[in-house]
């Protein structure tokens, strides 16, 4: 009743493969866009930006990467956290290498760099799959932050071993560095979230997504129908390596300033991007975004709730929150292994015929 | 090897020589699957493959398809010697193929994977495909056009938006069909498309089979069981029996072939 499609007819075969063919969504959509766009940035203070929006932007586009791995061409990786170091390094040696070039373009190479570099490490998937593909992306993982804290090149010899984000401006706007404001860095980000989604999203309509998800749902019978595997699964790893690597990017340049590798793009940075797409939904770019949406406001949820109202102490809150996150993902591995997207595909289905139940 | 066409009775042209096996063996350890066999297929017509269990009719087909690489023996394509290929490279020849134990991707739509089997044809690169707007969309439509085609032609309309998990295994068999017709294939290939099916559907999918050769000329070889089906269909058959060519002609030759009796019905041993 609420949502309708009834009488929504469609006459050209691109109206019907628009990204939302339904036009209550399609509202939606633009409404969401112009808020993002034109709302946000003048209400915007610090703690909302550092809390919530710029962690949830950053996160979403690492998500959108890494369900096109996981979830469209169905090759298990756990070395998101060191590809994102890949693009944290090469923003950040490219940064201080060409002060002079906008940092606009120093994300975007970040991205085809960390491509670059999960495509070699993406090689294996052509003889292995499923656990022990997973375990050499592991490897991926330990040794990138290996090379990164062990080769003082890539920190330029920074006595801390640290890597430090120096200033850069955007049409005389300072984006990095210590005097940059909540609107700036935000306004940043969503520009490279959007164009990530679409980007995304265009290539999973298109037949880029489908040789994936052929690849996904079965290997043998995709390469028999002309799905050249070897193209398939490393055009895969360099698309999902793109988008890690801008997000990688903004995470050391916007978010954090400063970055010591093991502590930022650990073992837990992949799991937690794992995490977001498994409980958001794996195969959906809206997943992506609604899984980091959970896993950012999760902790500040409790904490407001657990600390704030409750009084409890932040230790148990901080605890707490690794038991619901850990409970939630064998929930939504058992019930609804397709996430929140699927939820919420099931929602607009009883909403559609609400009041009655069939 | 014949280049001379000729008419059948029911009015089809039947072309030149299209595809030729020479002499092929496929062995597999000390095991031989297909020993020596040669026939050829040619251009617009329904050539069918028969033989008891076992007798290596999907590994004759697999060896078509490039899966197998038989250990003697020469496929000729078009003209011309077929060197050892990837599954991918044959399909990229215009050879496409069902398979006996329906192998489609089921997380997909119905209309993504009709759409898949049009790969071939679409060819925007990774970079056009994410500005899609241009090269990419005007590809896209139309391909979709080709592909309501199909749908319209094997009668999936109603389904074209479901996953295909969710179809019966019928519909499947169909979609299947559809996949690979719409790579418009120079030959298809079908793994015992009817296998599993009730009268009703096996008279479809004769149907199908039929249509498509007539309307699209589609040139197929097909692996059957049914024998009223394969007789009914096919313009020559192939017979095997534990790896051997025992025969090899009209269904009427077939017929009254004296091994080809032996090998369905058993021999008397005195």
């Amino acid at each position: 009743m609420f949502y309708r499609e009834a009488g929504d007819f469609k006459k050209t075969y691109s109206a019907d493969n628009q990204t939302f063919p339904i036009k209550i969504d399609r509202v939606g959509y633009y409404l969401a866009l112009v808020v993002a766009f034109l709302v946000i940035p003048f209400v915007i203070n610090d703690y909302w930006a550092n809390a919530i929006l710029l962690p949830f932007l950053i996160y979403s586009i690492a998500a959108i990467g890494l369900n096109i791995l996981v979830g469209y061409c169905g090759q298990v990786s756990l070395g998101t956290g060191g590809f994102m170091a890949v693009g944290a390094y090469a923003c950040y040696k490219l940064m201080t290498s060409f002060p002079d070039v906008n940092i606009f373009f120093h994300v975007l190479l970040s991205g085809g760099i960390t491509g670059f570099v999960c495509v070699i490490f993406g090689l294996p998937s052509l003889r292995i799959k499923g656990f022990y593909l997973a375990v050499a992306t592991l490897a991926a993982q330990f040794f990138l932050v290996w090379l990164f804290n062990r080769v003082p090149w890539f920190y330029n010899n920074s006595a801390s071993g640290q890597i430090n984000a120096p200033e850069r401006m955007v049409f005389g706007v300072p984006v990095t560095g210590p005097n940059t404001e909540a609107w700036a860095t935000y306004l940043f980000c969503l520009v490279f979230l959007v164009l990530s989604a679409l980007i995304a999203r265009n290539l999973t309509r298109g037949m880029a997504g489908r040789k994936w998800m052929a690849i996904r749902d079965m290997d043998i019978a995709a390469e028999i129908i002309g799905v050249n595997p070897l193209k398939a699964k490393i055009s895969a790893f360099g698309v999902s390596g793109f988008f890690v690597g801008i997000s990688g990017a903004l995470f050391f340049a916007l978010y954090l300033g400063a970055v010591e590798v093991g502590e930022a793009f650990g073992i837990t940075k992949s799991f937690l991007v794992l995490f977001m797409i498994i409980i958001g939904g794996l195969g959906s770019i809206f997943g992506s975004f609604a899984g980091a949406a959970f896993l950012v406001l999760l902790p500040v949820v409790l904490k407001v709730v657990g600390v704030d109202m409750l009084g409890w102490p932040t230790d148990i809150v901080a605890h707490l929150q690794l038991v619901i996150v850990g409970g939630l993902i064998i929930m939504f591995l058992i019930l609804e292994p397709h996430g929140l997207a699927q939820l919420w595909r099931v929602a607009k289905q009883k909403l559609r015929l609400w009041p009655f139940p069939h | 090897m014949s280049n001379d066409s000729y008419v059948t009775d029911d009015g089809r042209t039947i072309g030149p020589t299209v595809m030729e096996m020479k002499n092929i063996t496929l062995r597999f350890g000390g095991v031989k699957a297909i020993t020596d066999i040669s026939f050829d297929i040619r251009e617009g017509e329904i050539r069918a493959i028969i033989g008891p269990n076992g007798a290596g009719k999907s590994s004759m087909l697999n060896v078509i398809s490039g899966f197998y690489v038989p250990q003697e023996g020469e496929v000729w394509y078009k003209g011309a010697k077929r060197p050892p290929m990837k599954p991918y490279q044959v399909a990229g020849q215009g050879i496409a193929r069902t398979f006996q134990n329906i192998a489609l991707f089921e997380g997909m739509t119905v209309l993504d994977n009709v759409m898949t089997g049009r790969l071939r044809q679409m060819k925007a690169n990774l970079f056009e495909q994410a500005i899609w707007k241009g090269k990419a969309e005007r590809e896209e439509v139309e391909n979709r056009e080709k592909v309501e085609r199909i749908i319209d032609f094997l009668e999936i309309q109603a389904i074209r938006k479901t996953p295909v998990g969710r179809l019966p295994y019928g519909l499947k068999k169909r979609v299947e069909l559809a996949r690979a017709l719409a790579a418009e294939p120079s030959i298809l290939l079908l793994d015992e498309p009817m296998a599993g099916m009730n009268v009703e559907e096996k008279e479809d999918m004769s149907r199908f089979i039929l249509d498509m050769n007539d309307e699209f000329g589609t040139t197929i070889a097909l692996i059957e069981h049914d024998m009223g089906v394969v007789m009914d269909l096919s313009d020559r058959v192939v017979v095997m029996d534990y790896g051997k060519k025992i025969g090899d002609g009209t269904p009427s030759e077939v017929r009254n072939n004296q091994d080809v009796i032996d090998a369905y019905l058993g021999v008397a041993h005195d």
